[in-house]
Order: structure tokens, then sequence, then C-alpha cells
């Protein structure tokens, strides 16, 4: 099979070029036209991104989310690859549901699923799950996510048979007692409103314990969805020390605050919690410096009924894997430029992994997506391909929104 | 998901309300006072609306004072109790809302135990809302009722001192208390053990002490807070006698206040905890002053809401 992207322009080029792909790979660049034509206006050309942290909900969840559902919001968003993470019901620690989720996703069309696996049995904290035979099934992250890992002795262990077997362990690092029952940030905003506050230091002090582990085991971790300033600092402290660490940040920590939940709306309810405008600073400053390595969306839906219970009671997460490049484009191109931008989910994405960087050359997987920098389109959730219909940036004017996705040489997303 | 609207239909915290505001619904509590006195305790200001009393978390004596001021208003009333509903089943607060609201409600009074509860309300249902407590947010007829309290006794609020006793973190007496006194001119201590005092709270008109006799040492008003015995069982302190060595609210302690102050209590009062039974009963002690005063404050709460329109 073959396609012929016309009229496109890679980053910071002026001249109008065109790609060919056959087979899922790129044939070349500017040959005569062959195959299906697609006319892509005008459109920037960027490898395909790289999500290494999204809630697909399958199995046993489907009401939030399902791999259909997901990884097409994933395309729509730009995606070409998924790491979903394994908090589902029940959670994924066998090999079978590793292969049975790897092989439903193949025959979907839309972004490639690559799997975590829960580092524990039943991200239990207690027991290492079967790593090696996890892996072979296709896993290519162990992490217990959300269940932070309160057993530092397990983390450990699971730190070095990881390492032994070439792959990374994700933490959520949160330390669960100094969190207890916080639903936001703890300060000023939470006292005012009264709500249970989730200290930064139940942050940072995770943060050290885990870098202490990763200097003991020499493992490499990565460190996800970091949101305070002074865990970030541990984390740029760690790496001039030359730690196996790695991390990441998610558009919602860089630009929302403590303050939105002032309307005591639930959509801004997420974990870890949104914090002050001194950490949304030194977060975009940690990719700036080359601290953070990638920008990952912790895409977490949920239903709509769900997040209307109350404060308390409803589940944390914001749903985000279909905005995610316009949000960062829009409000952090003058900052971090695009070409920076574009590496923060696709090199550098894969440099965590391990995986080859994603490119555009003759011969590499054609992987890759068509943005559209110009045109500002107003954010509207009705239109999501994900099941979590809502968005704190509902209603928001945004640019940088992809319009074709090819994943494997075949189009995956294309906006009508 | 918008934001509540604005507080000229809703008593939701203080936010959004004037000191003018919260004057002219004090000053009308007068006249609701005067209600009480009569013989037939009835006026027609609300006949033919219907008042939702949507109550998620149990509360006899609020939940008795606003039913009885919105009928002494000739308002219907339609009471919900959570305990006994669907909610126990999950439904989701906007379900269980829009429920309501096809019974015609024409205005919600909001009890809940999570804080931003009562604003969900407003947003979900679009009607009237009295927010009756909301987790540890806000409690503000409370807090109304604890300034007339105040003002009743000494003439005005202006340059009084109010000194809060107790579990600070956990109250939402306390939260609205600080909140609406500074806008009337007084202002607010806040006293308790370090665990249940958050640094965070304090602000414009309100200062924080651990010391319970620095806290009385000025105050015209001395409130002592319930204290619960889940703040045992959570860590945050080490028994009740532990607590009482130095926060109970006890004539050792009053002592050490100006002799013409007065002592409030949001009640139910745990006898000989927060509050021992000689203050509790004696001279100082305006607590069923509070409650009387509870129903005509919020006889003026849903005047001014739901006729007055501020």
């Amino acid at each position: 099979m073959t396609l012929t992207i016309t009229n496109i322009k890679r980053i910071h080029a002026d001249q109008s070029e065109s790609i060919t792909i056959e087979n899922g790979k790129i044939k070349g660049w500017n040959l005569a036209p062959e195959g299906d034509t697609i006319d892509g206006q005008d459109a920037t050309i960027a490898p395909a991104f790289l999500e290494l942290h999204a809630h697909l909900r399958e199995p046993g969840q489907e009401q939030k989310e399902d791999l259909a559902s997901g990884l097409a919001a994933a395309a729509a968003g730009g995606y070409g690859t998924v790491v979903c993470m394994p908090n589902t019901s029940p959670v994924i620690d066998q090999p079978e549901l590793v292969r049975a989720l790897i092989a439903k996703a193949t025959g979907l069309g839309q972004a490639r699923l690559r799997p975590s696996a829960a580092l524990t049995r039943g991200q239990q904290g207690d027991q290492l799950a079967e790593l090696a035979l996890l892996r072979e099934a296709g896993a290519v992250m162990f992490t217990d996510d959300g269940r932070t890992n309160e057993n530092a002795r397990i983390l450990r262990l699971g730190l070095e048979y990881a390492a032994s077997l070439g792959l990374p362990v994700s933490v959520h690092a949160e330390d669960a007692t100094l969190r207890a029952g916080g639903v936001m940030n703890e300060g000023p905003v939470s006292e005012a409103l009264g709500l249970p506050g989730n200290p930064a230091a139940a942050e940072a002090a995770r943060v050290a314990r885990d870098l202490e582990l990763c200097r003991l085991t020499g493992a490499h971790l990565h460190i996800q969805h970091l949101s305070t300033a002074r865990a970030l600092q541990l984390v740029r402290e760690a790496k001039q020390a030359g730690v196996n660490v790695t991390c990441e940040v998610c558009p919602h920590h860089l630009l929302l605050t403590d303050e939105s939940l002032r309307g005591f709306d639930t959509l801004y309810k997420v974990a870890p919690p949104l914090r002050t405008r001194a950490d949304t600073q030194a977060l975009l400053e940690g990719l700036q410096d080359g601290t953070v390595d990638c920008i990952a969306t912790d895409h977490a839906p949920h239903t709509r009924a769900e997040k209307e219970l109350d404060m308390l009671q409803a589940p944390f997460g914001i749903p985000s894997i279909e905005v995610a490049f316009a949000l960062m484009y829009t409000h952090f191109e003058a900052q971090l430029g695009l070409p920076k931008l574009v590496d923060l989910l696709t090199a550098g994405a894969a440099q965590v992994m391990k995986w080859p960087a994603p490119t555009l050359d003759t011969g590499a997987p054609a992987d890759l997506v068509l943005l559209d920098l110009h045109t500002e389109r107003t954010v509207n959730p009705t239109e999501f391909k994900s099941k979590a219909k809502f968005s704190p940036w509902a209603g928001e004017r945004l640019r940088g929104w992809p319009v074709l996705t090819v994943v494997d040489g075949k189009v995956a997303y294309r906006r009508e | 998901m918008s934001k509540a609207g604005s507080g000229l239909r809703h008593l939701l915290d203080f936010q959004e309300w004037s000191t003018a505001r919260l004057l002219a619904l004090l000053d009308n509590t007068d006249t609701m006072l005067a209600v009480l006195d009569r013989p037939v305790k009835k006026v027609p200001a609300l006949q033919g609306l219907t008042i939702g009393t949507a109550f998620f978390e149990n509360s006899t004596r609020t939940r008795t004072s606003f039913e009885l001021a919105a009928r002494r208003m000739s308002a219907d009333v339609l009471s919900f109790a959570a305990g006994s509903s669907s909610v126990s089943k999950g439904e989701s607060l906007r379900d269980t809302i829009e429920t309501l609201s096809a019974y015609k409600v024409d205005a919600f009074i909001v009890r809940h135990h999570a804080s931003g509860a009562a604003h969900q309300v407003a947003r979900y249902s679009g009607k009237p809302v009295i927010n009756a407590g909301d987790g540890r947010r806000a409690h503000p007829t409370q807090a109304l009722l604890d300034a007339y309290t105040i003002r009743q006794e000494f003439g005005e609020l202006a340059g009084k001192t109010v000194a809060i006793i107790g579990d600070v973190r956990h109250s939402r007496v306390a939260r609205s208390n600080a909140e609406l006194l500074p806008k009337l001119g007084a202002k607010v201590i806040l006293c308790g053990p370090a665990p249940l005092l958050p640094r965070d709270l304090a602000g414009e008109g309100v200062s924080l002490t651990t010391d319970a006799r620095q806290a009385v040492q000025h105050a015209d008003a001395v409130m002592a807070l319930r204290l619960q015995q889940e703040r045992m069982d959570t860590g945050y302190l080490g028994s009740i006698a532990d607590y009482v060595k130095l926060y109970q609210l006890n004539e050792a302690l009053l002592a050490h206040a100006p002799d013409h102050a007065i002592v409030l209590h949001p009640g139910p009062i745990n006898r000989n905890v927060e509050l021992s039974d000689d203050v509790a009963d004696g001279p100082r002690s305006r607590i069923l002053k509070q409650v009387e005063n509870g129903q005509a404050v919020r006889m003026s709460v849903l005047y001014h809401l739901l006729v007055g329109r501020g």
C-alpha cells in the first residue's frame, strides 16, 4: 500500500514538500506522487507523538474508556504510540492480559498500544509480578502507578529485576501517609475552601526516597507526572550527580493551579494535585533546561456521573490526550519553541523507553502527524473520541491541532 | 460546568456579600425576632413557594431551625434526607438534585459532608441555594446567628474581638466566622492545638494562636467548637484529657477573659469536653439565645434571597 502526502512543511522550513509512504515505511521525500494522495494543505509534519502515561481503562472499566475509544482519542491527539497504565480491573499483572490487549489493539487501526504492566501482583506493592513473563508478552514498563509503592524494599527488588530485563520502572511518587485524604494541593486555597490538602512534601519526600533507591540499585527509575518545584529540584540535582532517573510532566500541571478549585468543580480534581503558580513556573523551567525528559498526559477518563459526585467522592483525573499538543503549542510555543516541544513528545519520550528516536528519514517507520499551526479552534469535548466528553479547557481557543495521524503507514486519524 | 451564580441568589459563603448587605440582613433579623414574639408566629412572605431541604448529612437541629423558619413564613417544605435514599447507593449529586428539582422546588437548603457541595447544587439546580453546612467549608447561617448574638449583646460588632477555640481545622463554623466577622469590623482569633490549627487560615482580621489564655485575654465573645472523638482515632490528638488540659473552655480559662465576655457554642455540646458544665450553664452563656436567634436569622436569609432579592 502506497500513500503520498503533498503540500507539507517540515518544522521551521519554508518550502513545500511531499512524502511517500509504502508498506509502513517512509519511501522517500519529494518523489513523483503514487498511490493514494492526500493534500497536506500546508500543514507541518512531525513524527507521531509517544504517550508514556495514559489510562485506557480496559479491561474492566469500559464505561470510562476502552481500547477503541482511547486509542482513537490518542490518534486524534497526534499520538502514534501509547503506553497504557495497568490499574485496570483486573490489574494488568498477567502475561495473558498483556497479550490480549496488544492483539485487540492491533486490529483497531488506531494508535499503537505498548502496555505497561504492574510491578507487583495486583499492584498491591508486596510481591513482585512475573516481570520476565510480562516482558516476553510485550510489556514495556513496570509500574504500580497510583497505588504508590509504600514498601521500599519491594520497589528496590523490582528496580533491580526490571533493570536486568532492560525495562524501566515508573512511579507515582507520593507518600500515601502524608497525602492522606488530600483532594487538592495543601495551602491557603485548600484551607480557604475547607478541602483536605495534599502537601507538596508528600511528593518531594517520596521522590527523595526513590532517588536513594535509584542510587542504590543503579536501575532506571522514571518518575511520573512531577507536580512540585521541590521534587523537580531533587530530580535536577540527582541528574547532575549522574543518577539514572528520568521524569515526565503533564500539560495540566503546567497550565493550571489550585486556584482552579475555587469553583468546586471536580474537573480539576487530579492526582498529583494542581499546585501553585511557582510550581508551574518551575516545571516550565524544568522543560527548558532538560531536567524534564518528556511530556505525558496522564489521560484519565471517567464517566460524567462519577465526576458529578461531590469533591470528596469524585475520582481523580483529567482527560487530555486529544488536546495536549494544542494546549502546549498555544501556551508554550513562545517559551519552548516548536522543535523542543515536538522533541518532548517524541525523541524525549523514546529516550526514556530506550527506543530509537522517531524520525522522518527515508526508511524509517511511517508514524507521523500533520499539525495545523495556524487555525484557531474551540475545544469542544462533545467531539472527543474519548468517552470522557468533558475538559477543563472546554470553550478555550487553541492553535496547533493535529489534522492527520499516520501509524504504520496507515491513516489512523484525519480531521474532517 | 460553569461557576455558581451570583451571591445575590445564593448564600453559599460570604465571598460575594458586601458589608452593607450583611448589615441589612442582620437588621431585618430584628423584625423576624419580633414575629417570633407574637401569639401567631406566622407571616405570609413565602406563600406559594416550596423550599427543599436536601440534607446529605444528618443534622436535626439545623434542619429543624430551617424548616421552622420556612414554615413560619408560609412556605411549603420538602424534606429530603440522603441517608435513607438512593444517594447511599452511589447516585451522583447532580442526579439527586435534578430529581428534587423536578418536584418544582423553588429554593434549596443544602447540608453535605463534602466542602463545595452547596456550590455544586447551585450550579446543577439553577435555583437559589442556602448552604446549611458543607464539609469544613462554610456554615454561613451559623456565623450570621453568632454575629447577631454578639451584636445583640454589645450593640455593634465593629471593634469587637471573638476568640474561637477548638478543632479549627475541621470546622465550617470557624471558617464562616473568619470570613464574616472581619467584614463587619470584628477581629477573629482562632485557637486550638497545633495539629488542628492550619497556619494557612490566618488573614485579614484573622489571627492564630495555640495559647488559649492569650486568645481569650481581650475577647468580647469566646466560642468553643465541638471536638469529635474521631480526632483521637485519626491521630490528631492523644486523648480528650490531653485536649481538656489546655483548651477546654471552663471557669479557669474564662477567668483570663474580660468580665463582660460572653460564651457561645454552635451545638451540640460535648459537655465537659470542649466546654465545662459550669460555663455552659453559667451566666455568660448565650447558647440558648443563639438557638433562638438562629431561627430569626434563617427567616431573614430566606426573606432576603426569595422576597427582597437584595
